[in-house]
């Protein structure tokens, strides 16, 4: 075998070694990869119960109150699976509203809600100017009639 | 015929393991990058920031797409580019192809750093936060400016280049793994950052007059990266030939 044969083998087992720990690995914290749960995940009872974690999806239409005069608001999130009601005090990212992701980071109460500390947006991967967005809400509308 | 090309192709290949000609060949392609790598992002530039129109959520604030994706996708270019190089030169024992590398690795965690921080910049208006530790698409991107810096610092600790050459290809080479990690983040994991929304198979989620300029600046800077890279390499090679007779001449050519 020449050297040059054996830097070859050595490089191929060294690929394959560390694909496989890497694989194993990343499965071994598959729970903590995630930045949140999803409402079915929390109604499953896979989120933490005392302490505080992230609840992820989207905010459900017309379901954003505001406390007159303070910063308190609640709203629905919904994976379209299950839902879950969240109480939130404080500044919301711009992005923040009907329709849209949302992640929030809090605790359960005990009347399976979610008390949020911080809501953080998500934004999806869509990019488009506001002509589009209008045309595709209005064919969407016309799809619901 | 097919064999004197064969014959020709093979030669080449063999003329790209010598300093001297490699040296030429850069210095011949880094103005064609240049100029080209300049009218593209001049082009990318006006077309991102005066031709796109705004978006319908984010308003103007979406522009900085035209930084982050062509900066996040060289940085994960340049890794491939100088794990590829080191494995070359580790196995066939080339020292071009570590001087390639060697190029690469500075240009890799600069575009790494680049994308970090456009996104960062993004990220406390339209997420509300710079950063988030727990994200699985932050994180990799970070580890991979990690893995450049690494790659570095382990190169400086030898005195020997020769060794240097070997067991930075080591540690090069097991990074790759972290590539198709970042690329694939958002989809094993949930992340506060997006999906894709042009490296997938389906079509763009993005609209044509906001993508055309998305595009041209992706080339764009592949193609400033393509002459800096140059430029780095012919560098290297001095540093690795400065007492080779060929330099000698080259600097009496160019005093005269």
């Amino acid at each position: 075998m020449t050297p040059r044969r054996q830097r070859m083998i050595l490089i191929g087992l060294m690929a394959v070694g560390v694909t496989i720990s890497a694989a194993l690995a990343l499965r071994a914290f598959q729970e903590n990869l995630l930045f949140f749960f999803s409402p079915t995940q929390v109604a499953a009872g896979e989120a933490p119960n005392e302490r505080v974690f992230r609840l992820g999806g989207m905010v459900v239409k017309d379901s954003i109150e505001r406390e007159p005069g303070s910063l308190t608001l609640s709203f629905v999130v919904t994976d379209y699976a299950h839902s879950m009601p969240v109480h939130y005090t404080g500044v919301l990212p711009d992005l923040f509203g009907e329709d849209q992701g949302v992640v929030a980071r809090g605790k359960l109460d005990d009347q399976g809600g979610f008390v949020a500390e911080e809501i953080l947006a998500k934004h999806d991967e869509n990019y488009m100017p506001p002509e589009v967005a209008d045309a595709l809400a209005r064919a969407e509308e016309a799809a619901s009639q | 015929m097919t064999v004197t090309l064969r014959v020709r192709f093979v030669r080449w290949f063999h003329q790209l393991a010598s300093p001297p000609y490699v040296y030429r060949l850069a210095g011949q392609l880094a103005p064609w990058f240049a100029v080209t790598a300049g009218l593209l992002l001049l082009t990318g530039t006006y077309g991102g920031l005066v031709l796109a129109p705004a978006d319908y959520l984010q308003g103007d604030g979406f522009r900085i797409i035209y930084v982050h994706v062509p900066s996040a996708y060289l940085s994960m270019l340049a890794y491939i580019i100088m794990a590829t190089s080191a494995v070359v030169g580790f196995i066939w024992r080339i020292k071009m192809a570590h001087g390639l590398a060697v190029s690469a690795a500075p240009l890799g965690a600069s575009f790494t750093l680049l994308a970090l921080v456009t996104g960062g910049i993004w990220g406390k208006p339209m997420w509300g936060t710079y950063w988030q530790w727990a994200d699985a698409r932050l994180m990799s991107e970070l580890l991979l400016l990690f893995l450049f810096a690494g790659y570095m610092v382990l190169r400086a600790s030898f005195d020997d280049r020769e060794k240097a050459d070997r067991v930075s290809a080591i540690l090069a080479a097991v990074g790759v793994i972290n590539i198709p990690i970042i690329h694939y983040s958002v989809e094993w994991w949930s992340t506060l950052h997006q999906g894709p929304t042009i490296a997938k198979l389906d079509q763009p989620s993005i609209t044509m007059d906001m993508l055309s300029p998305l595009l041209v600046m992706i080339l764009g800077f592949t193609i400033f990266f393509a002459w800096l890279l140059c430029k780095r390499l012919q560098g290297e090679i001095l540093n690795r030939e400065g007492h080779a007779r060929w330099v000698e001449k080259l600097l009496e050519e160019i005093t005269r």
